[in-house]
């Protein structure tokens, strides 16, 4: 069997299975965008109780492995009650993993925003919300987003993991691949080409390009 | 399935767990010292002379940095048997824990290398040094600081994946966990105190990285 027959007979399945990969990594990357948001203004707070909520989820998510955390919530939770669809669990351990990462580019981004900035903002008089959607956060945005290109790459290879709850992305479907036709070399070495085109010419450019765009909008291009 | 922690059952699985946190830590130890070895290799690699050397090894390296773990774990694992070479669990996993952080390990050592200041080169140079004595005596250790807070990263987060290597075989903490969840059914307390494991490793090696740089500074001469 050929290289080429390999992929005509199995070409399907691959397909399917990087849909549910794509899947995977634009819900996870949206859930980790919202938390990752939201904890790291939060670890900027000046109330103890709320800094402290936001450190305990990013040390706690940080501090331990994905699988772990995949595992936790797909065969512990529902224990509590709480029974989550395999692919549901998925999106939500990488999505929670990654927006733990998350926090903390959006905290130092902020930090590094000059001093002056601030200062500016309160001088004219300007609201603490409008001073924070207005001047600090698009500059924090400039500042973090090389960061994000990094940990997305992170959350699509995070993804691969779900295949390991079942859900049918493409480890899965390669897995099945191989256990059905032996051709490891060629289901594996499929898939880890798969991965590395999604990353390098689909993320990483993709990214590029929103940092070129916000980099023009603050006028610094 | 009862509902709930249950104490009693979390105190017999512990002793089993604590046995496999060795094999996790011998894991990610192994990992780590190919890793560094693997890292240093690409280094010298990369920087040099040969431009086509320099670019298939950068982009090797991006392709294994963008690639999952998990997936390079059971390429490895399987891809050798097809060719007569067998490869043992741990044999496979060391090898692509090694070849994955090693090349963001070369990351960071190059880096560390370019933090060194061009007059310590001419210097060397001027002194009719060696390459490899150069390397060596001046460089590597004013590369070092600079470099600590990356390679530690980086062990952490070689700890935290050697639970990927559970889905070869290989008994460590997850597949402890693993093996006594199919027994008894429940999943709770295993995969809680395996969390709590690593987060008792995790947390205090960060702080212990801190404190590794602070005297290799000290020890170099450079202030903190």
């Amino acid at each position: 069997m050929s290289y080429l027959d390999f992929l005509t007979t199995y070409g399907p399945r691959l397909a399917s299975g990087t849909a549910v990969t794509v899947g995977q990594f634009v819900l996870a990357s949206l859930l980790a965008v919202i938390l990752a948001g939201t904890s790291g203004l939060m670890l900027l707070s000046a109330s103890r109780g709320i800094r402290g909520t936001a450190l305990t989820y990013v040390e706690i998510f940080r501090g331990t492995s994905l699988l772990v955390q995949l595992y936790w919530i797909f065969f512990a939770l529902p224990i509590f009650g709480l029974t989550l669809e395999k692919f549901t669990a998925g999106v939500l351990a990488v999505g929670l993993n990654g927006g733990a990462y998350g926090a903390m580019l959006v905290k130092g981004a902020v930090m590094a925003v000059p001093k002056g900035q601030w200062e500016a903002a309160i001088a004219i008089n300007m609201t603490p919300t409008r001073r924070m959607l207005r001047i600090i956060l698009p500059q924090a945005v400039v500042i973090m987003l090389p960061g994000w290109g990094n940990l997305l790459i992170e959350i699509l290879k995070g993804t691969a993991l779900v295949a390991l709850i079942s859900v049918t992305d493409l480890m899965f479907e390669v897995r099945q691949i191989n256990n059905a036709s032996f051709k490891s070399a060629e289901a594996f070495g499929t898939a880890l080409l798969i991965y590395y085109v999604l990353a390098r010419f689909i993320v990483t450019p993709g990214m590029r390009g929103i940092e070129r765009a916000m980099a023009r909008r603050m006028g610094r291009a | 399935m009862t509902t709930a922690w249950d104490w009693a059952f979390a105190a017999e699985i512990l002793p089993r767990l604590i046995h496999a946190t060795g094999y996790t830590l011998l894991a990610a130890g192994g990992g780590y010292l190919i890793a560094l070895i693997l890292g240093l290799a690409l280094t010298f690699l990369q920087r040099s002379r040969s431009r086509v050397l320099t670019i298939v090894v950068r982009e090797v390296m991006e392709f294994v940095r963008s690639t999952p773990l998990v997936l390079q774990i059971f390429f490895i694992f399987y891809v050798g048997p097809q060719f007569g070479l067998r490869l043992s669990p741990w044999t496979a996993g060391m090898i692509a824990i090694g070849l994955h952080y090693g090349a963001y390990l070369s990351e960071v050592f190059r880096g560390g290398i370019e933090s060194v200041p061009k007059g310590q080169w001419e210097a060397a140079t001027a002194l009719n040094l060696s390459t490899v004595k150069t390397y060596v005596r001046i460089i590597l250790p004013q590369a070092l600081p600079s470099a600590l807070a990356g390679m530690g990263n980086y062990l952490v987060g070689i700890l935290k994946d050697t639970p990927m290597l559970a889905v070869i075989g290989v008994t460590e903490l997850l597949h402890a966990a693993n093996t006594i969840g199919a027994e008894s059914y429940r999943y709770l307390e295993p995969y809680t105190i395996v969390g709590l494991i690593f987060l008792l490793l995790s947390l205090p090696a960060a702080a212990l990285i801190r404190s590794a740089e602070t005297w290799v500074r000290k020890k170099l001469g450079l202030n903190a």
